[in-house]
């Protein structure tokens, strides 16, 4: 009897490797993926298990840097159970083939940061979930003519720069991204601050110019939340936080987008990707009512209308965040742009781990990165089975 | 010798997969008794590999029990460099069959002492009981390996200082700079070759017809290492029409005559009754 190799071989599948699809088996042990070939030469191991993949396609697990909440949890407004919620919507995620996220906070009253923030710790994910990253916290720094579903009152400016931001937020431990609108006053100095200490920082909400969006990414930023949503529109002689996307910025600028088929018009996800390819991520920004039927809600302190899959600010016609997981917006968004297979899914993968910094462990299904990943039906990509740190965490009935 | 002479390179390839499915089956190895396998990389037994993973995908044969044993690899090139021998056998072939890792034998371009490891390489070949079959491609200057011209006919393996031709030839490989070409290999020797029980030398396309032809035709001669297996007892040379360019009307013909003979190779005849009857 051979001593066990640990090793697992995924073989017959296709897989999304240096941005293409390719017929190749995948490896992996100890939670990573592994080198075959030097398996093979250097430690002349075989494989203890070998999965017949039957033709499916395997990609890097999605990486969802903004979603609100789901399956009736907010993560902004149940303050008590929290945890739970957390734990709840990270479970639900591994059928959409989300394997790391980062739960997002909106606009809230300083005590609900003190409250939820030290309760959503990062969590390396697995059968109990996916991976929680770190949280999103979007305000209240932002715009009030750009509130979109925030609310008027808890809106503030980071006036003392990073000072004001440590004092509505308290520690920062468990934050890993900050939506700021970098025209308010202090806030160049608090996107700095935040940059210095590790968190990223995204630009939305905002009524910013180009040329104070520059001036936010010079400063420290390097994403835009929900492109064309909660910003100016796209004006020819000042195109506002959009023109980012052109802008002679030194770093690439990734760009949160929303491809529900509802948030943002199929022609406007074709001008963003056409304009800058490598800084599309695409984002659920779902709310409590993903995942559930139509009904009344609630997405932090405002109360919420399902109708159709379609969630709005109660008694207006106001979008409130999307129902729609990550799995699903792939191929709305392929559809929507014609674009190929391989970018719709780095838009969900690849791009997201380079905006937040992680793209030498996640993202990619290169040699030595974390095994998180998703097996795909090669036609429908219906989701068959998530996988974390080489664990099945998830696999359709 | 033999000379099998065939249409063109998809029929070479499938001609010598078939001719080393038969060599294996016959054999009927198990893990006493193990099938040695001489390999060969570049681009003639490209398709060959294809059918035997076709052969294999079909449950036709397994390498369980095959040890192989690859001719060369480069000198300090990376094991993962895309144009390293070591790359090419395991994407072209070690991955998609059952051959035992520690029974894939190739020559490590970056060991610590190249004489040792072409010492550690021969030492390996005795003990696994010399090579049943091995297989080989050659240069369009009639090198067998890296057994440039001019080699000794009775080598063992070393490290080889490449020919400006070989190193002219391989510049494509890294990005058209020859200074990027290694100019070391380390090679079996044509010794080495020899001393297998049975030789099979792939040969096609017209850039090739004239190491045929000195290969075939004329004496043996270092200039033409390859040459050297006219005097191997069981050496098989197959190739394609264009090959054939520079070969006399007579030879071809005759050869061709024996075509029946050869396809038994493939089929019935055992190797004992083969090895008598040409």
């Amino acid at each position: 009897m051979k001593a066990k190799s640990g090793l697992t071989r995924f073989s017959n599948c296709f897989i999304l490797r240096d941005g293409k699809i390719i017929k190749e088996d995948l490896w992996i042990r100890n939670g990573k993926i592994a080198n075959p070939e030097q398996v093979f030469y250097v430690e002349q191991e075989e494989a203890d298990i070998t999965v017949n993949s039957e033709d499916s396609l395997i990609v890097p697990g999605f990486i969802d840097i903004q979603i609100n909440g789901g399956w009736g949890v907010d993560f902004s407004y149940d303050s008590e159970n929290v945890e739970e919620g957390v734990k709840k919507v990270s479970k639900q995620l591994l059928a959409h083939g989300v394997t790391s996220f980062c739960p997002t906070m909106v606009t809230s009253e300083k005590e609900k940061y003190s409250n939820i923030l030290p309760k959503i710790q990062k969590r390396q994910g697995g059968e109990h979930g996916a991976t929680v990253l770190g949280v999103h916290l979007e305000g209240p720094f932002i715009s009030l003519a750009k509130k979109g579903a925030h609310k008027d009152e808890y809106i503030l400016n980071p006036e003392k720069g990073l000072e004001s931001i440590k004092e509505v937020y308290g520690s920062l431990d468990n934050v890993i991204l900050v939506t700021i609108a970098p025209e308010l006053p202090g806030a160049l100095d608090a996107i700095r601050g935040l940059s210095n200490m590790g968190i990223k920082v995204a630009l939305g909400h905002s009524s910013a110019s180009l040329a104070q969006g520059e001036e936010g990414i010079k400063n420290g930023a390097n994403l835009i939340t929900h492109l064309f949503n909660a910003m100016l529109p796209f004006h020819h002689r000042d195109p506002g936080l959009v023109g980012l996307l052109a802008s002679k910025t030194d770093r690439q600028v990734y760009y949160g987008i929303i491809s529900d088929g509802i948030h943002t018009h199929p022609a406007a996800l074709r001008i963003a990707c056409r304009t800058n390819q490598e800084g599309l991520i695409l984002v659920s920004d779902a709310v409590a009512a993903q995942g559930l039927p139509d009904g009344a809600y609630r997405i932090g302190p405002q109360a919420v209308n399902v109708n159709e899959g379609r969630a709005y600010v109660a008694g207006t016609k106001t979008l409130c965040g999307s129902t729609t997981a990550l799995d699903q917006s792939i191929k709305t968004f392929k559809e929507a742009t014609e674009c190929s297979l391989e970018y719709a899914i780095e838009a969900a993968t690849l791009h997201p781990a380079k905006a937040l910094g992680i793209d030498d462990r996640k993202g990619k299904l290169n040699f030595g990165f974390d095994a998180d990943f998703v097996i795909l039906h090669p036609k429908s990509l219906k989701v068959l089975s998530t996988w974390i740190a080489g664990e099945c965490v998830y696999r359709s009935s | 010798m033999r000379l099998i002479i065939l249409d063109d390179t998809a029929a070479v390839a499938d001609w010598a997969a078939r001719f080393v499915l038969q060599r294996v089956t016959e054999f009927a190895p198990t893990a006493e008794r193990r099938f040695v396998l001489g390999l060969p990389t570049g681009g003639t037994p490209l398709g060959m590999y294809k059918r035997l993973i076709q052969f294999y995908k079909e449950g036709r044969i397994s390498f369980k029990y095959v040890t192989t044993f690859n001719m060369d690899e480069y000198v300090g090139l990376p094991r993962d460099h895309p144009e390293s021998y070591h790359y090419y056998m395991w994407n072209e072939f070690f991955k998609h069959i059952d051959i035992e890792p520690s029974q894939a034998h190739v020559l490590d371009g970056n060991a610590p002492n190249l004489v040792d490891e072409c010492t550690r390489f021969e030492k390996l070949i005795k003990e696994a009981g010399g090579v049943n079959l091995f297989i080989g491609g050659i240069g369009p200057d009639g090198h067998i390996a890296f057994n440039e011209p001019g080699s000794s006919l009775v080598s063992r393996t070393r490290a080889k200082t490449l020919a400006y031709d070989t190193l002219e030839a391989n510049k494509r490989f890294f990005g058209n700079d020859i200074s990027k070409v290694p100019r070391q290999a380390l090679t079996v020797g044509v010794g080495t070759v020899m001393d297998a029980k049975e030789v099979m030398i792939l040969i096609t396309g017209s850039h090739k017809a004239l190491a045929l032809a000195k290969a075939v035709e004329e004496g043996v001669n270092h200039m033409w290492t390859v040459s050297a297996f006219q005097q191997h007892p069981q050496a098989l040379f197959v190739c394609d029409e264009d090959a054939t360019l520079e070969l006399r009307v007579k030879t071809v013909k005759y050869f061709k005559a024996l075509s029946d003979e050869h396809q038994k190779m493939i089929a019935s005849a055992s190797v004992t009754q083969q090895h008598v009857l040409h």
